[in-house]
């Protein structure tokens, strides 16, 4: 009986979670791609009706802003949290002596939800509220800063708030790099006189490729389903300029009744995600040969 | 069960002897949760009460009634649809094709509401031929809404065309006045659109367009018109209206930062609010040449199981439909009666001007459907027109890319 228990009972205990994930994720994943495949509108049907929602995808020149600005957001978001987040991490480890409350000043925004940061940066970054008012009151009434109705420049404040939100994080994870790296090697590369830029650059920084990788994982699924800081922010404009695929989607869901569109959204950045996690996955789970 | 819960009903109301008679239920889906909208309400569940009825509440508050219709999607598939849902336009045509509502004809007959109902809203009201909702007001979309002082101290008549708008504008540049108090989100980009387009094509071209979705008008050289308007009027707002919201902009014309609004009558309230009195502190003047672009809100009443759930519809749209209900709910929501008998004595200026602009059209068959409130179109198709008037007034989009993005665009949402 114990035996019987003890071979089971991880099971047993894992089976309810395992059943709910495997309905309410995966089941729901397939449902949608099957939904994409119909003329659903208002309620969903289940005759099939071939590629048309993706035809009439690929026609609409709002999922093609979308899909642009994704690989804006995704690209800068990305790289910028990246090399702030390390510059940040780095000069933290330099045994400084108020490590513990810088530390806490920069991972704070990761406290905060995307709704807020969005909020507080669409007052920052209002033209006239925000910084460009304050440089008016302050006599340089030159000062123009007014990305934030700027169609073309708008997605470029959703970086900026994004970036804002999450390089605090991102520097946590280098930081936490920082102190595994193998301090004898760095101690060794010390003493034949190696200078600390040179021990960063080809010493701890080549260390920390799984870092990066995570790093790289967590910004990236976060830019792809980022939804509620476009809405904060900018509400998807100037007129659809901020328009992101998740924002897209609620709106063909919610709004317009098309739910054929919305499902077909979805599934494309299904894909987007799958692209990105597959090679992730594969490098994690194949087995080491070090 | 159903039948404990009657008896035990009857048996704590003590009408043993009527206890064969069915207790009207209604269970209502609306959000109209803000505080004139609540007060409103609030006087049709008084009402309801009244009538012997048992009102369940089921405001669902968020995103413009987004919220709203997606509990509506839930309860509908889970075959549990509400008595009564707030909805509109063809939205309630869109929910009939999918089986999911009801009738109410026999309430109609007997209330006679063909001959109280504007033909045009009564269509909107009818599910192949029978009632299957019931309007509670009508919304006027194309006013313009001006400050009295600001125009006073610049010297300009309240403009009733789109070329005295323009005029007028330009005057007020001039004297460092902002023209157009506009908030740049989609809806309103839409609002602005509709106005300037049956103003400058006329009632034929507006149902061409915007009902009809006829590609040739879609296309034409009026429409390239319209959207050069809308250029014109870009350069009418402040550099600032980026995703400001609507009563924000109204609050401009209020303090005077700026001259005139375009918006739905619902931003009178804002005005009276403030203290300002219609007709004499702000100006309300259509430039649509006496068309009118109406948005009326209403009750459709879906399938519902249960003799007390159809006495409540029953109930329910007869008290909608009744003259005391249309006069004061329409007092507290800024809007009209539907139903064209009721006495129009307590309303104020800009609610009689409406009224009689709403007679007038009738008349002339001048009475439109708003496509920026989801009165013309289904969502896809208003939504694609939508999509395109954004892009066209936030952009440097000449107006022939727009007429050509217009017709792709309706196309490829049908």
């Amino acid at each position: 009986m114990t035996e019987w228990l003890e071979k089971h009972a991880p099971k047993m205990v894992l089976a309810p979670s395992f059943i709910a994930i495997l309905v309410f994720v995966y089941g729901f994943i397939g449902w949608t791609a099957y939904v994409s495949f119909t003329r659903s509108k208002l309620l969903p049907k289940y005759d099939l009706k071939g590629t048309i929602q993706y035809e009439r995808l690929a026609d609409s020149p709002r999922f093609e802003v979308a899909l642009t600005n994704l690989a804006i957001f995704g690209v800068l978001f990305i790289l910028f949290a990246t090399i702030i987040g390390l510059t940040l991490a780095i000069l933290l480890d330099q045994k400084i002596r108020t490590e513990g409350p810088l530390r806490t000043i920069y991972l704070y925004p990761m406290a905060l939800s995307f709704i807020v940061t969005g909020t507080a940066w669409k007052w920052i970054l209002n033209p006239g509220l925000g910084i460009e008012s304050v440089m008016h009151d302050l006599g340089w009434t030159d000062f123009a800063f007014n990305w934030l109705v700027d169609p073309n420049l708008a997605i470029y404040t959703v970086v900026i708030a994004g970036v804002w939100q999450s390089s605090g994080f991102v520097m946590a994870l280098f930081l936490a790099g920082l102190r595994s790296v193998d301090n004898e090697v760095i101690r060794a590369a010390m003493v034949d006189g190696v200078s600390t830029p040179r021990i960063y650059m080809s010493i701890i920084i080549p260390s920390m490729a799984p870092i990066f990788l995570s790093a790289f994982i967590v910004l990236s699924h976060l830019a792809i389903k980022s939804f509620d800081l476009v809405i904060a922010l900018t509400g998807g404009g100037p007129g659809y300029a901020t328009d992101m695929p998740a924002t897209f989607m609620y709106a063909m869901a919610f709004s317009r009744g098309d739910i054929g569109q919305a499902a077909s959204s979805a599934t494309v950045m299904m894909v987007i995600v799958t692209a990105i996690i597959v090679p992730y996955l594969y490098s994690e789970l194949r087995p080491r040969h070090d | 069960m159903k039948k404990s819960v009657l008896l035990t009903g009857a048996l704590a109301l003590g009408l043993t002897a009527s206890a064969a008679h069915a207790d009207p239920q209604a269970e209502v889906l609306h959000w109209w949760t803000s505080g004139g909208e609540a007060a409103s309400v609030k006087v049709l569940m008084d009402e309801f009460a009244a009538n012997g009825g048992t009102w369940t509440d089921m405001p669902v508050a968020g995103g413009g009634g987004d919220a709203a219709m997606t509990a509506l999607r839930a309860r509908v598939l889970s075959g549990n649809a509400p008595t009564a849902v707030q909805l509109k336009g063809p939205s309630i045509q869109e929910w009939y094709e999918e089986g999911a509502i009801g009738n109410i004809d026999d309430v109609a007959k007997a209330e006679n509401w063909d001959a109280l109902l504007p033909a045009a809203i009564a269509d909107h009201m009818k599910c192949d031929g029978a009632y299957c909702a019931a309007p509670v007001n009508v919304h006027r979309i194309d006013w313009i809404w001006g400050n009295s002082k600001v125009l006073a101290d610049a010297g300009i008549e309240p403009p009733t065309t789109w070329d005295e708008f323009n005029a007028a504008a330009e005057k007020l540049k001039g004297m460092g006045i902002t023209p157009l108090a506009h908030g740049g989100q989609a809806w309103q980009d839409a609002t602005v659109f509709e106005a300037v387009a049956v103003g400058l094509g006329g009632p034929e071209f507006y149902r061409k367009a915007f009902v009809e979705l006829d590609m040739d008008t879609l296309k034409s050289d009026q429409m390239k018109a319209v959207f050069d308007q809308m250029r014109t009027m870009r350069g009418y707002v402040d550099d600032n209206f980026s995703g400001r919201d609507w009563n924000l902009a109204t609050a401009m014309v209020i303090n005077g930062e700026a001259a005139f609004q375009i918006m739905g009558d619902w931003a009178k309230g804002e005005f009276i609010n403030a203290g300002k009195v219609p007709g004499k502190d702000f100006t309300c003047t259509s430039p649509s040449g006496g068309a009118y672009l109406y948005n009326v809100d209403s009750f459709a009443f879906f399938n519902v199981d249960g003799e007390d759930n159809v006495a409540g519809q029953k109930l329910l749209a007869k008290l909608v439909m009744g003259g005391n209900f249309q006069k004061v709910f329409n007092l507290n929501k800024g809007s009209v009666p539907a139903r064209l008998d009721v006495s129009m004595d307590e309303f104020e200026f800009c609610g009689r001007q409406s009224n009689a602009d709403l007679n007038t059209a009738i008349d002339q068959g001048f009475l439109l459907p708003s496509y920026a409130h989801g009165m013309a179109l289904r969502g896809a198709q208003a939504g694609a027109i939508t999509d395109v008037v954004t892009a066209h007034f936030n952009s440097d989009m000449s107006s022939e890319e727009a007429v050509e993005a217009l017709a792709q665009a309706v196309a490829n949402s049908l």
